[in-house]
């Protein structure tokens, strides 16, 4: 059946109105004003899944033609597409799911989003409401389920409270640490037959929930006084710089400074990688040179970062030198694992500016002396750089490919101008290591939860988001075939993902710990028996290569990129002894106990 | 590990208590006692809680509380000086010369006996925590038949408030 043109529905809506107009308030069904909720909040995607208990409110998503629905092959999938359409844009991803299963599979999608502070809307059927708490079919307890993985949930009683509760639910989803919010809907609640008045509230206001709206301006002084006198000083961002749209403002107080910086796995892009005072990722995979920095910095800047037991190594041998200073949105990030001295609980966008503002001023009266520090203390950061840890080590003449290579290839073929959606696995770690972001936004990966099968989906939220640019999903054999079915829905709304699949035929970081604690017992850790990518893409309509030498691989993906309008899958056999370095030594390491290559360590 | 008392002013709302126990589990704090009740504002209730904590836990404790939502104000009522009660109801076997010995402690711990039975009594007692179990432990001859304790509620002394 065609959609209906606007003029029509325009018409219907003016008859609805007509029949039930009561003091010009229109009258709608909890259906329709859900949805109208949401073209208020100006949602236009919504990826989602339907089922018996949100029928009415399919039905009302029907009747429309402002937001358009992405219908995937699996909850989960529709979960990580919101997340990566919410990565890549800073919108709100809206989900919809029906109740029971629905729910259920969307928990890890909802868990991946809080880990990593994303933005979502998650509306979830629920069974009736005579009917909650009866094991009645497609029933489950949403809200008690998905609670300690949401920012916020509600359970809806009446269609009366919708407009409210949406309001809340986006207010709450992208504002503070951003985080998904459920709104978990019985279906009679949504009954096409039942109308109420609709009035959308323009504004929200919640006693119990006011963020940090800027930073204490004494504190701010105080940190700005501590990094003009800092002698080995260090600025380490996370991903709270990339949500919270503070890119511009770091970079601008980083320059300004003349420090050298790193960024978390989540922080990616928010400093441009390719710039010199930028010493790459730091971390449990970090650089040789971020890694040391942080160990011997004297002061240290931590912006949206939460200090992560995969950035701090043992925490009772973290920065034994530094005094720190840790801007964050949520007091409750700040002295959780490693106790701040400066804490400034702000938005880091605004902290941020008015750091650039008070350091712009100060840097001018830097002595001599201190300008001597910071050069001595660059000439030492230049000799880690000079370690080269990135280095590949190839094999004289041989054809085979090393994962590190391919990423290599693809930054070439991409001119680093990608969205890059990873999975979560060896081939993660090469992806954050071998592309450097220039740009915030551009990388979107499963950084708390390390979801596997997060790739795909979220690569599909991006193109939905961005149909004109080049995005890429960098995944592994064994994280593609965790949400695989979703080559499906590329198909059904022209997609043109690049999947880039570097095959070891293993759960490859699995197997290295394997090789590293567990003296090279593999259990469990060899994928046999994986299909023909290739042709099982094409089964899908799309277009398959395989590159098992590394005299193909630049022609192959430079044919990959220049087929604009198609999903290509690159399936690339590679290296499988290939292991990620460098990488903390651990448990009970510092910052810079690392493992450089096979068997070397610092 | 030093027993706190925190007590939180919370939104009356279904689905906010559970938050605040959940909260509990997943982040690996300890309850010992909780309370809850509706106040003079019946949107609001109040919960005391008390749990065995370092300092730099009941800092997280406090932070991760205040992230929730439904909660709109918190106060560690062990900061500063503070009242706190206990109620404590308890049905002890009561024959023979048990009887009187179980009034004459009572009497001395101002409990009141509130039910009786030819073979038992049901005593009231409010206090802190500490005289209730120094009751109990006066009380540890007897046969105790069953019990039930309210948990801790407390207010900070003098005009210290917590309110919206």
């Amino acid at each position: 059946m065609p959609a209906r043109s606007v003029s029509e529905v325009d018409f219907i809506g003016f008859r609805i109105i007509q029949k039930f107009q009561v003091n010009k308030v229109e009258m709608l069904s909890g259906g329709d004003i859900l949805i109208r909720s949401l073209q208020e909040e100006g949602v236009e995607h919504i990826f989602g899944y339907p089922g018996g208990a949100v029928l009415h409110i399919y039905d009302a998503l029907f009747k429309q033609n402002r937001i358009q629905h992405i219908l995937t092959r699996h909850e989960q999938g529709a979960t990580h597409m919101a997340d990566g359409y919410a990565r890549s844009t800073g919108r709100p991803g809206v989900v919809f799911v029906t109740s029971g299963p629905g729910a259920t599979n969307a928990i890890t999608g909802i868990a991946t989003a809080y880990m990593d502070s994303i933005p979502m809307v998650i509306v979830s059927g629920q069974a009736h409401t005579h009917l909650i708490g009866t094991d009645s079919f497609q029933e489950t307890d949403m809200v008690g389920i998905s609670r300690p993985v949401v920012k916020h949930s509600f359970l809806l009683k009446n269609a009366e409270e919708i407009p409210e509760a949406i309001k809340k639910a986006f207010y709450i989803a992208t504002t503070g640490r951003k985080g998904p919010v459920v709104v978990d809907i019985p279906k009679d609640v949504t009954n096409p037959t039942d109308l109420f008045p609709f009035e959308y509230p323009e504004t929200v206001s919640m006693r119990s929930y006011n963020p940090a709206s800027k930073g204490h301006s004494g504190q701010i002084k105080k940190a700005v006084a501590m990094l003009l006198e800092a002698e080995r000083p260090m600025i380490y961002s996370g991903g709270g710089v990339v949500q919270g749209n503070g890119s511009e403002d770091l970079t601008s107080l980083t320059r300004t400074l003349g420090f050298p910086i790193t960024n978390t796995l989540m922080g990616l892009g928010a400093y441009p990688a390719t710039d010199k005072q930028f010493l790459g990722m730091l971390g449990m995979h970090g650089t040789f040179e971020a890694n040391n920095a942080m160990h011997h910095c004297d002061i240290l800047l931590a912006i949206g970062a939460r200090f992560d037991d995969r950035v701090t190594n043992a925490v009772s041998k973290f920065c034994p030198y530094a005094k720190i200073i840790h801007v964050d949105i949520d007091p409750a990030s700040i002295s959780k694992n490693v106790v701040a001295d400066v804490p400034i609980v702000g938005p880091v966008e605004v902290v941020l500016k008015e750091l650039c503002r008070l350091a712009e001023a100060g840097v001018a009266k830097r002595s001599e002396k201190q300008t001597a520090m910071l050069s001595e203390w660059w000439d030492q950061i230049e000799g880690w750089r000079r370690q080269d840890c990135l280095k590949i080590d190839v094999d004289e003449g041989s054809k085979v490919i090393k994962p590190q290579q391919v990423i290599e290839a693809v930054y070439k073929a991409t001119k680093g101008e990608a969205y890059i959606a990873s999975d979560v696995g060896q081939h993660q770690m090469f992806a954050a290591l071998y592309y450097p972001f220039d740009q915030p936004r551009r990388w979107i990966n499963s950084g708390g939860l390390g979801t596997m099968g997060f790739g795909l989906p979220a690569a599909m939220g991006v193109q939905t988001a961005f149909p004109d640019e080049t995005v890429v999903c960098i995944t592994g054999d064994g994280s593609i075939q965790m949400n695989i079915q979703e080559l499906s829905t590329c198909a059904q709304y022209g997609l043109p993902i690049k999947i880039i699949c570097i095959n070891n035929r293993s759960l490859g970081m699995v197997r290295q710990w394997q090789d590293m604690q567990y003296e090279g017992r593999h259990s469990n850790s060899d994928l046999d028996s994986s299909p023909n990518f290739a042709k099982l893409v094409e089964s899908y309509g799309h277009v398959g290569f395989s590159v098992t030498s590394i005299d193909d691989l630049d022609v192959v993906l430079e044919e990959t990129f220049s087929l604009k309008n198609k999903l290509v899958f690159v399936d690339i056999a590679v290296d499988s002894n290939e292991h990620t370095y460098p990488m903390f030594v651990s448990p009970n390491g510092s910052m810079r106990d690392m493992w450089i290559k096979k068997g070397v360590r610092t | 590990m030093r027993r706190r008392i925190i007590s939180v002013l919370l939104e009356n709302e279904a689905g906010a208590l559970s938050r605040v126990v959940g909260l509990f589990a997943q982040r690996n704090y300890n309850i010992e006692t909780l309370n809850v009740a509706p106040t003079d504002d019946e949107t609001l209730s109040r919960l005391t809680l008390t749990t065995l904590a370092t300092d730099e836990q009941v800092e997280q404790i406090t932070k991760q509380l205040n992230k929730l939502i439904e909660v709109v104000k918190l106060a560690n009522l062990t900061d500063g000086d503070h009242l706190e009660r206990e109620l404590m109801l308890i049905k002890l076997k009561a024959t023979g010369p048990q009887r009187d010995e179980i009034k004459r402690t009572s009497d001395i711990f101002r409990a009141q006996v509130v039910d009786v039975t030819q073979n038992a009594y049901t005593i009231q007692l409010t206090g802190t925590s500490g005289k209730l179990d120094a009751f109990l432990r006066a009380m540890s001859d007897s046969t105790v038949l069953e019990m039930v304790r309210s948990g801790v509620s407390g207010l900070s002394r003098g005009e210290k408030v917590l309110s919206i």
